[in-house]
């Protein structure tokens, strides 16, 4: 009955190697909360996001995907008033420990947010901020760098001639194919995505859909997202969240063809969120 | 709220747009149009032969041989004059005493006159006073001090119920049946040929030094002053204001400290000017000894300060408006704080720290008070770049102030008051001007 529903909704599921859970480590979280002020936001959540595998969050509005998915790289250090409790560990280290250098960890974690926010600079010089940040001064170098790190994100071919265009003259698929570009400058071992199609149309989506299936050979991709036929297509493993506690994480089409949990089931199946 | 009475509130509103609209631009030709009809006339005017005069003997401006040619002329047409004023002399040797004493006060008092008019009489000793060596420059002045030869003012009180009359009396009157008599036609019918008025452009108004404190010559001391002040003042204000900003927006922990200071700098904005003159005084030169007298070292210090108030403020403002998203990129490239105001949020908000540097850089050239103390002098030499830290300067706003009240001749040098006051206005327009191209230039690059 419930498989019935969910494959009427979910047709397409990403195809993955049968590694799951079982492989390696990049991120794991160990009954981590974060708070803002008073309001425990994300409470207690444990899990281990593999390497090189795309982890789709899902859950209704305000369950915490975003504030879960931005203590990964501590975003949230920049909202006054917010506390973490629990730990975060990424490389072996817990990273909300005091010695950690909040920088290094940033340029390790890329991330894409829901609406482009590219600078208002050129191109090039978009996709070239991180690089130079990291002290790569050498202009061969940097084009190199940026040439890469376009094609990955699979817009070389329509910038290529006007690398030196400002960058908010592009629409808006460009734009955030252009952030997830400038993202991958800084060679990432993780890329954070959070709602990267939302505020795109179904041309770019589908664009930035087949770079997630490109760009998970070779990242850890965490990606928040409301569509479901979204997480389906492109994730290996699924988590669902709800109010702040994370109900059920598997193999996304475990998740969605037979959730364990009933609320899992209603919320795919669509009964609330 | 039905369609039509939202049709007829809008069409209000922009009625009463439109009309607030025209009155600022009326009430902006009535304060501009004069200033520039009247200050223009420091640069084009009917010239005499005595302003070439000047031109050639102090500024060492203009063709000498034409000049020349042109003197010659204006000495034959002026010899007359001298010549009635000598055969009367020789008249009044010969008259009774009583008589001679008689026609001795008027007389002189037409001799003055003239002199004033034309300038020294040829032949007798040069005056030392400069203003003394040469007649009238302008025409309009010519035609005012010939007006004053011709005619004696007195004052008539013969009704005692009224105020004293203000009454002329043509001077010719006094001299009916001497020599002296067709003086006075001679010069109302000959004037042209003995000043020759030109037509003439005298640009250089602005970047000649002044002579004699500002009877001939042109302004330069207070345009290079109020330049040396206003810049002087960006130099100390804007690093200091924007870092200050950049300091209370992103580094500061919002709490009562934060607030206070707030409160402090908004204080700080309606503080009098004067205030800040005083505080100048007080504490740059008394205290703190920035210089041993004014300077436009102490000038700009305190201008500096009378203008960090908006300057933060704006800049506070700009940073605020740029889009958190820009930081949250950078940050999230692994940028540092610092990195991430110099590349992105500083770049950003960088056509709004302008807009307050415009606004606060028109005020620091047009404020007088605050210099009063620290900086302005009445006459004085361009300075050097080097002398801004030990010299006062004259300066525009100040001068034009000290013209008017206490200048001994105020009268015979209106032109150059409002030529200053053009001036003045000119170069915050500009500086305004310049300022707006600048920023649209800037915010053009970041629209892309
Ligand atoms: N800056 C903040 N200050 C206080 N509370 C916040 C803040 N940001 C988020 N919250 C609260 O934390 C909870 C989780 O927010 P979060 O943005 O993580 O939700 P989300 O799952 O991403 O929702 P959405 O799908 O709408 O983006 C919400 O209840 C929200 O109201
Ligand atoms: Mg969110």
């Amino acid at each position: 009955m419930t498989e019935e529903i969910t494959m009427k909704k979910i047709d397409t599921f990403a195809e993955y190697g049968e590694a799951g859970p079982a492989a390696e480590t990049q991120v794991e979280a160990r009954d981590f909360s974060l708070f803002y002020g008073d309001f425990e936001a994300v409470r207690k959540v444990s899990l281990k996001i593999p390497k090189k595998k795309v982890t789709a969050m899902i859950g209704p509005s305000g369950c915490g995907k975003s504030t879960l998915l931005r203590s990964i790289n501590r975003m949230n250090d920049l909202i006054p008033s917010t506390r973490a409790a629990g730990e975060m560990i990424f490389d072996g280290h817990n990273i909300y420990d005091r010695n950690i250098d909040v920088v290094t960890l940033r340029a390790r974690v890329g991330m894409v947010f829901q609406k482009p926010n590219v600078f208002p600079k050129t191109i090039f010089d978009n996709v070239a901020y991180g690089p130079r940040l990291q002290g790569v001064k050498n202009r061969q170098e940097l084009n190199e760098v940026v040439e890469r790190s376009l094609r990955q994100a699979a817009i070389w071919d329509e910038v290529k001639d006007r690398l030196s265009a400002n960058a908010l003259g592009m629409s808006g698929g460009q734009q955030q194919r252009l952030c997830i570009a400038r993202a991958l400058a800084i060679k990432p071992e993780i890329l954070l995505m959070d709602e990267p199609t939302s505020a795109l149309d179904p041309k770019a989506t589908a664009k930035i859909e087949d770079l997630v299936g490109e760009l998970r050979k070779n990242y850890t991709i965490v990606i928040v997202t409301h569509n479901m036929q979204q997480a389906a297509r492109v994730s290996d493993l699924t988590a669902f969240m709800y109010e702040g506690v994370l109900v059920e994480f598997g193999k996304t089409r475990q998740l969605f063809t037979n959730p364990e949990n009933p609320q899992t089931e209603n919320y795919i199946t669509g009964r609330f969120g | 709220m039905r369609l039509e009475t939202r049709k007829l509130l809008d069409k209000a509103f922009s009625g009463l747009g439109l009309i607030a609209i025209a009155v600022m631009a009326v009430a902006l030709l009535l304060i501009l149009a004069p200033i520039i009809w009247r200050g223009s006339k420091a640069f084009v005017f009917k010239g005499t032969i005595e302003h070439r005069r000047v031109m050639l003997e102090q500024f060492g401006r203009g063709n000498a041989e034409k000049y020349r040619a042109e003197a010659a002329e204006v000495a034959a047409a002026r010899a007359p004059v001298y010549q009635m004023l000598n055969d009367f002399e020789s008249e009044m040797k010969g008259m009774e005493r009583s008589e001679r004493r008689a026609y001795k006060k008027p007389f002189r008092e037409v001799e003055k006159g003239i002199k004033v008019l034309l300038g020294p009489i040829p032949g007798e000793r040069m005056p030392v006073l400069l203003r003394q060596q040469y007649g009238q420059t302008r025409w309009d002045r010519t035609l005012v001090k010939l007006h004053e030869v011709l005619y004696s003012e007195e004052w008539d009180y013969s009704n005692p119920e009224a105020m004293g009359v203000l009454v002329e009396k043509p001077r010719i009157d006094l001299f009916k049946g001497t020599k002296l008599e067709p003086l006075f036609p001679y010069l109302e019918d000959h004037i042209e040929e003995m000043m020759r008025p030109k037509q003439t452009f005298y640009w250089q108004f602005i970047t000649d030094t002044s002579k004699d404190s500002h009877i001939f010559g042109g302004i330069w001391p207070e345009v290079l002053g109020t330049l040396y002040l206003t810049l002087g003042a960006m130099l100390f204000a804007i690093p200091m204001g924007v870092v200050a900003a950049i300091y209370l927006c992103e580094y500061a922990k919002e709490g009562r400290v934060v607030s206070f200071l707030r409160i402090c700098i908004s204080t700080l904005a309606g503080v009098p000017s004067i205030v800040f003159g005083l505080f100048g005084l007080a504490f740059f030169l008394n205290t703190i000894h920035v210089s041993d007298s004014k300077s436009v070292l102490a000038g700009s210090l305190t201008l500096s300060l009378l203008i960090l108030p908006t300057i933060i403020r704006s800049s506070e403002e700009a940073i605020l408006a740029v889009p958190r998203t820009y930081k949250e990129a950078a940050l999230g490239l692994g940028a540092g704080r610092w990195h991430t105001i110099m590349s992105v949020i500083l770049p950003a908000s960088l056509p709004g720290i302008l807009t307050g540097i415009v606004i606060s850089m028109g005020r620091a050239a047009g404020e007088t008070a605050p210099i009063i103390f620290t900086a302005a002098v009445s006459v004085g030499a361009p300075l050097k770049i080097w002398e801004t830290l030990s010299q006062p300067t004259p300066a525009l706003p100040w001068n034009i102030y000290n013209l008017c009240t206490e200048h001994e001749a105020v009268d015979e040098i209106r032109h150059v008051q409002y030529g200053m006051v053009f001036t003045l206005v000119a170069i915050v327009l500009l500086l305004n001007l310049a300022a707006i191209l600048m920023r649209a230039r800037i915010s053009k690059k970041l629209r892309g």
